[in-house]
């Protein structure tokens, strides 16, 4: 879902700029309050895991493919602070040195890919948490909720940023009918690629799993527990 | 249960990324990605413009010059360590700058 330079006009690039670098200063802020030290470089490991999960695009239909976003997982994984954080930095290192993702279109894909996917799938991963029965088996099955919908809201945020300053004269309602539709296929690709990570995560080492506060996922509460 | 030690944790974690990128990355689909097919499809992929770094040395995951797979593998693993020690990087500056004591209990900060 990386934004080439050209589909926005200036002022919604700048926009977008400027709410990302807003964005990332409080995640800043708020996401070094929540790893202990030790938990660092989980961070580099969540940023070059996504990174590379993110080169393997999976077909979905003739002629179209997909990729992981990974901004559920990232925050399934490390918390949505330092999730935004991780995202960023991936989307950095790849507008910058891998030419994927403009780089006056940078704001537009951290605010899509770096803070809506993120915070979204994590709310959703919350939602299913609380309705899901507590236990290490439905982690994962919450998290891959959480990568479904963040790529099918991703998708509509990209839509109603193309509404407000996008560059092409177009029919919004089949852009939107059609971002929201192929999304809702690749969201499989991704809820099955979050299920797969989280599972293995939940296998080696639940502890390092991020702990969601306890008044958001009732009394679940993953392995660390007698 | 013996549990994983982070090292091994990390290092394994490490490892599985730089297998994906080095041999399943140069199989990955170069079809169009979503947001790319809805572009074409819709009639607005004609404002994309040129990559300012488009002929960068790693441009398009490949290294310039290089054909095959082996340029996708490299230039993936190099991704990987650059995205690493980037994210290590700012989250431990995050964490230098966090308050000392808990924030209720810092006196005027």
């Amino acid at each position: 879902m990386h934004v080439p330079d050209g589909f926005f006009d200036a002022p919604t690039a700048l926009a977008s700029g400027a709410a990302a670098a807003a964005g990332v200063t409080v995640a800043v802020r708020r996401a070094g309050a929540q790893l202990e030290d030790h938990q660092v470089p989980l961070a580099g490991l969540t940023a070059a895991y996504i990174f590379a999960v993110q080169m393997l695009n999976f077909p979905v239909a003739a002629g179209t493919s997909g990729h992981l976003l990974g901004g559920a997982l990232a925050a399934v994984l490390v918390g949505p602070w330092v999730a935004a954080l991780c995202m960023t930095v991936v989307l950095g290192v790849q507008a910058l040195v891998f030419a994927d993702g403009g780089l006056s279109a940078l704001g537009v894909n951290v605010v899509l890919m770096g803070f809506v996917s993120v915070f979204v799938g994590y709310a959703a991963y919350l939602a299913l948490r609380r309705l899901l029965p507590a236990s290490p088996r439905t982690i994962p099955v919450a998290a891959a909720a959480g990568g479904w919908f963040a790529v099918v809201a991703s998708a509509a945020v990209f839509v109603a940023l193309y509404a407000v300053g996008g560059a092409g004269d177009v029919s919004l309602w089949a852009v939107a009918g059609a971002m929201v539709g192929v999304h809702s296929v690749i969201g499989i690709g991704e809820a099955a690629i979050t299920f797969l990570t989280v599972a293995a995560v939940v296998g080696a080492r639940p502890d390092l799993l991020h702990r969601p506060p306890e008044d958001a996922v009732g009394s679940a509460v993953v392995g660390v527990r007698p | 249960m013996r549990r994983l030690r982070l090292r091994w944790y990390i290092a394994g974690g490490t490892a599985l990324a730089l297998l994906l990128a080095t041999f399943v990355a140069p199989n990955a689909s170069s079809a169009p990605d979503g947001l790319e097919r809805v572009a074409i499809d819709q009639g607005f992929d004609g404002t994309a413009e040129e990559h300012a770094v488009g002929d960068g040395p790693l441009a398009d995951y490949g290294v310039r010059g290089l054909d095959g797979d082996v340029p996708v593998a490299l230039s993936g693993s190099i991704g990987i360590g650059l995205t690493f020690a980037v994210g290590m990087g700012l989250v431990a500056a995050a964490r230098k700058l966090r308050p000392r004591q808990p924030l209720e209990a810092a006196p005027g900060a």
